[in-house]
């Protein structure tokens, strides 16, 4: 493993990391369930429509990037990981 | 012949136009009733209050409501405000005297302005278009579930000039925006009840099957009611009804609205993934497990956005369930119920 792929493995679990916090501070309240990096936010009801609102004004906030209308998907934030990719090739995007 | 133990039948009713046909007169008679042994059994009131709003559902209701009592045992409401559209009041007007009823029309807009509503959610908007002020109108439109992504607002508004402009709403901005515009249906809720408890009536609560199923209501708002009469009715059937009671054609023949914004705004546009003549077949299908390809061939639909329908109507369901939800006790009260 080269070192910008483990420069690019540590950004995502530092991403995957603050959004788990982000949701345990808002969304759990410190609830004892476990947000897998795989966990859909949905199918477990950890964020309705409202939350996702929230959660993606957040990660705009946060990371500085901009979420597109048509980027609004469950393929794209319904779950850590898929957070994680997205902000990876929006990191991608902005340095190419 | 067939072996009928080896043929293989669809687990799911046929979805065809005639699923959502009523009795109307069947119908019609078996609510009236059902409102008259509530009244009486349940809740020991002596009529019924019912705001109407011009619209569809409560003009059905205020129907219903003199068939179950008669007109003498119905008080109507008109409750209007700075963004109601003004035809709506006079179809209510019209419908009252129709009916036969005794109404008041009482202006809610000095309480609204006294709570802060307008201020409120105008503050909201401006921090989306800092350009908002007097003379300009809004209104807020849903977005996104119907093409498979998550549920948003957008916010569209409008200057003087008639210029049109709108973006997505931020989580912030979209909850006071909605929360200041929920002051209209909680303060019509509060003279509803004031009229109900000086008449010692029961008030009504006018929601359809798909308002009631999808949470299209506002908690402690339009949701508080005694008798929900036509909640358990698809909209279509509601204008069945309505036809059946002798509802104007005036009222059968506009057009859904919020009436809650100052732009005009559509009740699919606001909130339903369709048109309501095409979501009240989506929700009986959904409901009737009947597959969302069959349901695309149906509405003449690309399979995959009839996906995305069913995965709407199954995410505002349990996106709104705590707009039915009951308080939450932390220990059972068994003497007095759940």
């Amino acid at each position: 493993m080269n070192a910008a792929s483990i420069e690019g493995k540590t950004e995502m679990q530092d991403t995957i990391a603050a959004v788990r916090r982000f949701l345990n501070e808002n969304f759990l309240m410190d609830d004892a369930l476990e947000v897998r990096d795989d966990t859909s936010f949905m199918e477990e009801h950890i964020l309705d429509s409202t939350g996702f609102i929230e959660l993606i004004t957040w990660i705009e906030e946060a990371f500085h990037v901009r979420v597109h209308d048509e980027e609004m998907l469950p393929e794209n934030f319904d779950t850590l990981a898929n957070i994680a990719r997205w902000l990876e090739r929006k990191r991608m995007e902005a340095a190419a | 012949m067939r072996n009928p133990a080896m043929s293989v039948e669809p687990r799911f009713p046929a979805l065809h136009p005639g699923v959502l046909a009523i009795d109307c007169e069947a119908e019609a008679a078996r609510i009236a009733a059902r409102m008259r042994e509530a009244l009486v059994s349940d809740l020991h009131r002596r009529g019924f209050v019912i705001a109407m709003s011009g619209g569809i559902d409560s003009s059905v209701c205020a129907a219903l409501a003199v068939r179950a009592v008669g007109a003498e045992r119905v008080r109507g409401l008109m409750l209007p405000e700075r963004d109601s559209a003004p035809e709506s009041l006079e179809r209510a007007i019209a419908l009252a005297d129709q009916l036969g009823i005794r109404y008041h029309v009482e202006d809610i807009a000095p309480s609204l302005e006294a709570l802060g509503c307008y201020a409120r959610r105008d503050e909201a908007i401006r921090a989306v278009f800092p350009g908002y002020a007097s003379g300009w109108k809004s209104k807020i439109a849903i977005a996104g579930g119907g093409e498979g992504g998550f549920n948003y607002f957008r916010l569209v508004v409008q200057s003087p000039d008639g210029e049109q402009r709108d973006a997505r709403l931020p989580a912030r901005e979209y909850l006071q925006i909605v929360a200041a515009t929920n002051f209209k249906q909680r303060v019509r809720k509060m003279v509803e009840y004031y009229h109900a408890d000086r008449l010692h009536y029961a008030v009504i609560g006018t929601p359809n099957r798909l308002e009631y199923d999808q949470g299209f209501f506002v908690k402690n708002g339009d949701g508080a009611a005694d008798v929900k009469p036509i909640a358990h009715l698809y909209k279509t059937q509601v204008y069945m009804l309505a036809r059946h009671l002798g509802i104007p054609g005036a009222i059968r023949e506009a057009a859904p609205t919020t009436d809650t914004y100052s732009l005009r705004q559509g009740q699919d546009e606001f909130y339903f993934a369709l048109p309501y003549e095409r979501m009240d077949f989506a929700l009986w299908a959904y409901n009737h497990r009947v597959p969302s390809d069959a349901l695309a061939a149906f509405l003449d639909m690309a399979p995959e956005l009839a996906s995305f329908v069913y995965r709407d109507i199954a995410a505002k369901r349990a996106a709104t369930r705590y707009q039915h939800a009951m308080p939450i006790l932390a220990g059972s009260v068994p003497e007095v119920g759940p």
